[in-house]
């Protein structure tokens, strides 16, 4: 099958994804909800195909079980570090130290990559600014939470989702 | 049961609140965009993680869990990304992370 072909194939897959699942979810049948609905899943497939996503195969990722594992695994971190940032915008001192580092990025998939980066920046008081060939800079609140970031485990962690 | 159901749903609605309101009060004291905007995650993330499943403990076992559920799953998939748009567009437009910004320079004068 050509590129082209694949191309078209994909979009026309999603297309069908996005009609089900938006008649899925509202249930109502108006010419008003239908139209608004055609134009959302054309609009979403026109803004993929500029973002090159049909580019590459859409489920290379089989991440199975794995990721609602790391999911949880997230959320206590997401819980903890609330919790420092919390404690530090009610000190009335601000104990901040904000700076940037960069992580280099173990996993080499971009959508692995795109992992990483959303997680950190779930994560309050570390924020993704940047990512350029699998490096990610990454702005801390504190020096402790760069120390904590640096130390690698979540990078780890998101590559061992990759894996297969 | 369903009283214990209703206490813990107020809990998580109640410290959800909370901690928006915490972001909200952090947006204002920080000194520029990059840290106010370590501020106004607690309040798509956690805020909003628990505020969702508060509702989702009164809507019970519902067709308006589900869909609860698939908000929740879409902000957290979407704020990020949003988040990292705004701070590299910041970046791009020059906004250099260790510069307060101008509004609070007046504050501190």
């Amino acid at each position: 099958m050509s590129q082209r072909l694949a191309i078209k194939a994909r979009m026309l897959l999603l297309l069908a994804l996005l009609v089900v699942a938006w008649l899925l979810w509202s249930g109502l049948f108006k010419p008003l909800l239908l139209a608004l609905g055609t134009f959302s899943c054309l609009l979403t497939v026109y803004l993929a195909r500029r973002m090159g996503y049909f580019d590459s195969d859409i489920f290379a990722l089989g991440f199975g079980p794995r990721l609602f594992h790391y999911w949880g695994w997230l959320a206590k971190e997401v819980v903890k570090s609330s919790l420092e940032v919390s404690r530090i915008v009610l000190n009335p001192r601000l104990p901040i130290s904000p700076q940037v580092v960069e992580l280099k990025a173990s996993a080499k998939h971009p959508v692995s990559q795109a992992i990483l980066g959303n997680s950190i920046t779930l994560t309050p008081g570390t924020l993704t600014m940047d990512v350029h060939d699998g490096v990610i800079k990454v702005h801390c609140l504190t020096s402790e939470g760069a120390a904590a970031l640096m130390s690698g485990e979540m990078d780890r962690r998101v590559a061992a989702l990759g894996e297969n | 049961m369903a009283m214990f159901i209703d206490i813990t749903s107020w809990i998580m609605m109640s410290l959800g609140g909370l901690f928006v309101f915490i972001g909200g009060v952090g947006v204002l004291r920080m000194p520029n965009l990059y840290t106010r905007m370590h501020a106004a995650s607690l309040t798509d993330t956690i805020g909003a993680i628990l505020i969702i499943a508060g509702i989702m403990l009164q809507a019970g076992i519902s067709l308006a869990t589900i869909k609860l559920a698939a908000i929740l799953l879409f902000l957290l998939l979407t704020s990020p990304t949003a988040s990292n748009a705004l701070a590299s567009a910041a970046l791009l437009a020059g906004l250099r992370p260790g510069e307060t910004d101008v509004a609070t320079a007046e504050r501190d004068k």
